[in-house]
């Protein structure tokens, strides 16, 4: 059981605004954990620090063991650590197949390889492999710009997995996804999480998705990590359903308040 | 001892120019996020129409100073505000919400455009019109000699600093741009007409380049071409001192005037290099300029 | 069209092109001989524009070269034509590779009006030098292109075969270029830096090796026209001519390597005859061009000729 991401007094400020503070969070090789929180609670500033697009301003991050605070994205990439994004950052003028070998080539290439083209037999199949275990290559040879947003977010999470990651970090991946596909959709992504073994963080407001898929949760609320433990505990908490989830779960009556 | 001197009254001269020309530059950066290259256009506008105004008025109206330098004003501004209108409302409402760089290469067609309709205007004869700098003579300071024109423009472009400043600061109309300078889409959220402040600012920031222009048409001879020769110049003052910010654009002015009266007291040949060093050396610190500040992020 | 077809049809063109060469007239191979060089430059401006950046200041590269094989011939000694253009590479690459160094830490604006500013510096440089003639600039000595010594008229039919033979290899290059991994990175880097970072590739690198790979080629077309022009003046850094490269790139559109070469010969075909007609309105015309194409053919000319094939909406 090896401790794969360490974050200590973790904070960050915008001037007076404190967006997270002292953050401590273990996390241990395997889990699948479900970050919570209302807008604004400092969910995605802590994903945005861990994942190097935020430098913090005080507090240490260390990956497998090595100190990570300050680096950037290319740097965590190679190091295992991979992310998706709330809004999926795609190419969109480029088809489905140009940016997942794009990615392979950024990811596994040394500069004089960049000049030769980008798809190749080896990464035509390794895109093809992710492509049908995401379930989206009916997509392959479409531009982004005919995806629905359910498809894009996928090939937003497939982009993260090629790299090979150790650790993935995912930011609201069934945001602005219908209800009747995020079950789809998560249980394609926990299919090839269970499959390539991998850690895995979710932002997540739908709290059925969170029961669901993780085995623990991390409560965040003003910036700071309220509840940190099993799923039930943390959901049947009551300062977590005061701050978070607003609403009072009972065996019997499920009362929804809605995805905050 | 006399060089540090001469250095110090011509970089204090040559800044308060400098901030004259930059100033409009750097307020239609902060309000709408356009480099105008045409800037350049308009303080060459602003040098012809004062020139033409001024050739007039001396030859058989009068030779009083006070009205001249009134001409000069009115004329510049008048012709500013009015090309102004036209380009924003002609060309670049069109293409509000494009690329940044598209914008700039906009006006950077304006420039070729306004370039050419100088020409043909005004022709390519230099104008002159140096009547009312040789009308305020010259003063000691101490063992040198400054023109009154030069001190005069020195006023006015203190003048025009505090005007700006307490337009900002203390106007509503002044507040309002601002909060667009701060926040475009949280003020138009507000309810804040942002497509008629821009025309607004355009039209300020378009005025104060023609007064540069105007205020400078006595001490050089107005030819096509003077006003690109300043937008390299008006540039390195604004990036120094921060896109967007009008105190930056005075410290920024301050800064490259400085470093410009030592360069043509020591090295003329490297005159701009110098200045272009002291904006890089600034940005090694500071990446966005003394005041400037950084743009938001995406995600 | 695949690569290798569009390949072949610039090596058709190159050869076309030296086949007519010895039936046109002279200022007909000049006009080409420029054009080609011309298209050198743009192709920088377009390698650039790719990323999403736009220089304003190729001209700062484009008279390096010229001045190379300028002093190169008058204080060195030197006559032969493929030295005198290396020996403006080198020195342009070394420059670049410095100013690389700041250019490539800004942004959009910040990049063009900073391309913009050092141009024009070496533009006040050099009218301030009185040992390099200042604003008339010099003649170029005559010079020799490895076993030919072309005589008379300045070697016009020479000069147009060195020019469509490096034209030639610079255009293969590119067109490799453009559809390898890092010239999809760059359309990439335009399009979404944020994913650019986080799928591993540095956006910065990027854009540095395009600057220095767009200073080296403009070199080679300031060094191709002064060779063609016999002479070297400060006007070739000034911001008009780099203002110019820009309007071709614009004009040709950054699909295709062989659209700048087309452009760039349409437009001093048309600027011989326009700069004549109307001297004190070309420039106007040009801005007026200018913001016709940007309103209706964002993509260049070239988009008229192909369309990029759109799934869905």
């Amino acid at each position: 059981m090896t401790e794969i991401l360490r974050t200590e007094g973790l904070s960050r400020y915008f001037g007076a605004v404190v967006a997270a503070e002292d953050i401590n969070v273990t996390i241990t090789e395997g889990e699948i954990v479900g970050v919570i929180g209302s807008n604004g609670a400092g969910k995605t500033t802590f994903i945005n620090m861990v994942t190097g697009y935020l430098p913090p301003s005080s507090g240490t991050i260390a990956f497998d063991g090595s100190p990570i605070k300050g680096l950037g994205p290319r740097k965590l990439m190679r190091k295992g650590l991979s992310r998706s994004f709330q809004i999926p950052q795609l190419f969109l003028e480029l088809s489905v197949l140009d940016n997942l070998s794009m990615a392979l080539s950024a990811s596994e290439s040394r500069h004089l390889e960049m000049l030769r083209p980008v798809r190749t037999p080896e990464r035509i199949a390794a895109a093809d492999e992710i492509l049908s275990q995401m379930g989206i290559t009916q997509y392959r040879d479409e531009m982004v710009t005919a995806m629905p947003q359910g498809a894009r977010k996928l090939l937003d999470i497939a982009i993260a997995m090629l790299a090979n990651p150790r650790m993935l970090l995912l930011d609201e991946p069934t945001s602005g996804v219908s209800t009747d596909e995020k079950l789809t959709l998560m249980d394609t992504v926990m299919e090839v999480v269970k499959r390539r073994k991998l850690t895995v963080l979710f932002v997540e407001h739908d709290m059925e998705i969170v029961q669901k898929y993780v085995t623990r949760v991390l409560a965040f609320a003003s910036g700071m990590v309220i509840k940190d433990g099993p799923v039930e505990e943390v959901l049947n908490d009551e300062k977590v359903q005061e701050l978070v989830t607003g609403k009072r779960r009972d065996k019997d009556t499920e009362t929804h308040q809605g995805d905050a | 001892m006399l060089t540090v001197w001469a250095i110090l009254i011509d970089g204090l001269i040559y800044a308060s120019w400098l901030f004259l020309v930059a100033a409009g530059l750097t307020v239609i950066y902060g309000v709408m996020r356009i480099l105008n290259m045409a800037h350049g256009s308009l303080y060459a506008l602003g040098a012809y129409a004062a020139a033409s105004a001024l050739g007039w008025y001396y030859n058989g109206v009068g030779d009083q100073l006070w009205i001249a330098l009134a001409i000069i004003t009115v004329c510049a501004v008048a012709i500013g505000a009015l090309a102004g209108l036209i380009m924003e409302r002609g060309v670049l409402r069109l293409m509000y919400g494009r690329d940044e760089v598209l914008m700039l290469i906009v006006t950077f067609a304006m420039l070729l455009i306004l370039e050419d309709v100088m020409k043909l205007i005004w022709g390519t004869t230099p104008y002159f019109a140096y009547q009312p700098y040789a009308a305020m003579g010259r003063f000691n300071i101490g063992v040198l000699t400054v023109s009154g024109y030069q001190l005069m423009v020195v006023g006015v472009s203190v003048a025009v600093g505090l005007a700006l400043w307490f337009w900002l600061e203390r106007t509503r109309v002044g507040k309002i741009l601002r909060s667009i300078i701060h926040d475009r889409e949280v003020s138009e959220a507000m309810g804040v007409n942002v497509r008629r402040m821009f025309t607004i600012t355009f039209m300020i920031g378009a005025a104060l380049g023609a007064i540069a222009g105007g205020v400078t048409a006595p001490i050089i001879s107005v030819v096509p071409g003077v006003g690109v020769e300043v937008i390299v110049v008006a540039f390195a003052v604004v990036v120094t001192g921060g896109l967007g910010s009008i105190t930056g654009a005075a410290i920024g002015a301050l800064i490259v005037g400085l470093a410009r009266a030592v360069s043509i007291h020591t090295m003329p040949e490297l005159e701009l290099f110098i200045v272009y060093a002291v904006m890089a050396t600034v940005l090694i610190f500071r990446p966005h300029g003394l005041f400037g500040q950084a743009v938001a992020r995406k995600i | 069209m695949g690569l290798q077809k569009s390949e072949i049809m610039l090596v058709l063109a190159a050869a076309a092109i030296t086949l007519l060469s010895f039936v046109i007239p002279d200022w007909l191979a000049f006009t080409t001989t420029l054009a080609i060089a011309s298209a050198l430059v743009v192709l920088g401006v377009v390698l650039l524009m790719r990323a999403g950046l736009v220089s304003f200041g190729q001209g700062l590269y484009y008279c390096i070269g010229g001045y190379a094989v300028g002093m190169g011939g008058r204080f060195l000694g030197i006559n032969d034509a493929l030295l005198l253009i290396a020996m403006g590479v080198v020195v342009t690459v070394a420059l670049a590779m410095l100013l690389g160094l700041l250019l490539t830490r800004y942004r959009e604006i910040f990049f063009a009006m900073l391309t913009l500013a050092f141009s024009m510096i070496l533009y006040g440089i050099l009218v301030k030098s009185q040992n390099l003639g200042s604003t008339d600039g010099f003649g170029v000595s005559d010079w020799t292109l490895l076993w030919f010594d072309p005589d008379g008229g300045k070697g016009s039919k020479t000069v147009l075969w060195l020019a469509t033979a490096v034209g030639l290899v610079v255009a293969l290059f590119l067109n490799r270029y453009f559809g390898s991994a890092i010239g999809l990175a760059c359309e990439a880097i335009r399009e979404n830096e944020v994913r650019v970072e986080y799928m591993g590739m540095s956006r910065r690198q990027i854009l540095y090796i395009n600057y220095v790979i767009a200073a080296a080629i403009g070199s080679i077309g300031g060094s191709l026209t002064s060779l063609a022009a016999g002479h070297v003046d400060p006007t070739m850094a000034y911001w008009t001519i780099s203002g110019e490269f820009v309007f071709i790139a614009l004009l040709g559109g950054t699909g295709h390597v062989a659209a700048s070469f087309i452009a760039a010969m349409i437009f001093i075909m048309v600027r011989t005859y326009a700069v004549e007609l109307f001297p004190n309105s070309w420039q106007m015309i040009l801005g007026i061009v200018l913001l016709l194409i940007i309103l209706f053919l964002p993509k260049g000319i070239w988009s008229l000729f192909t369309r990029r094939r759109r799934v869905g909406s």
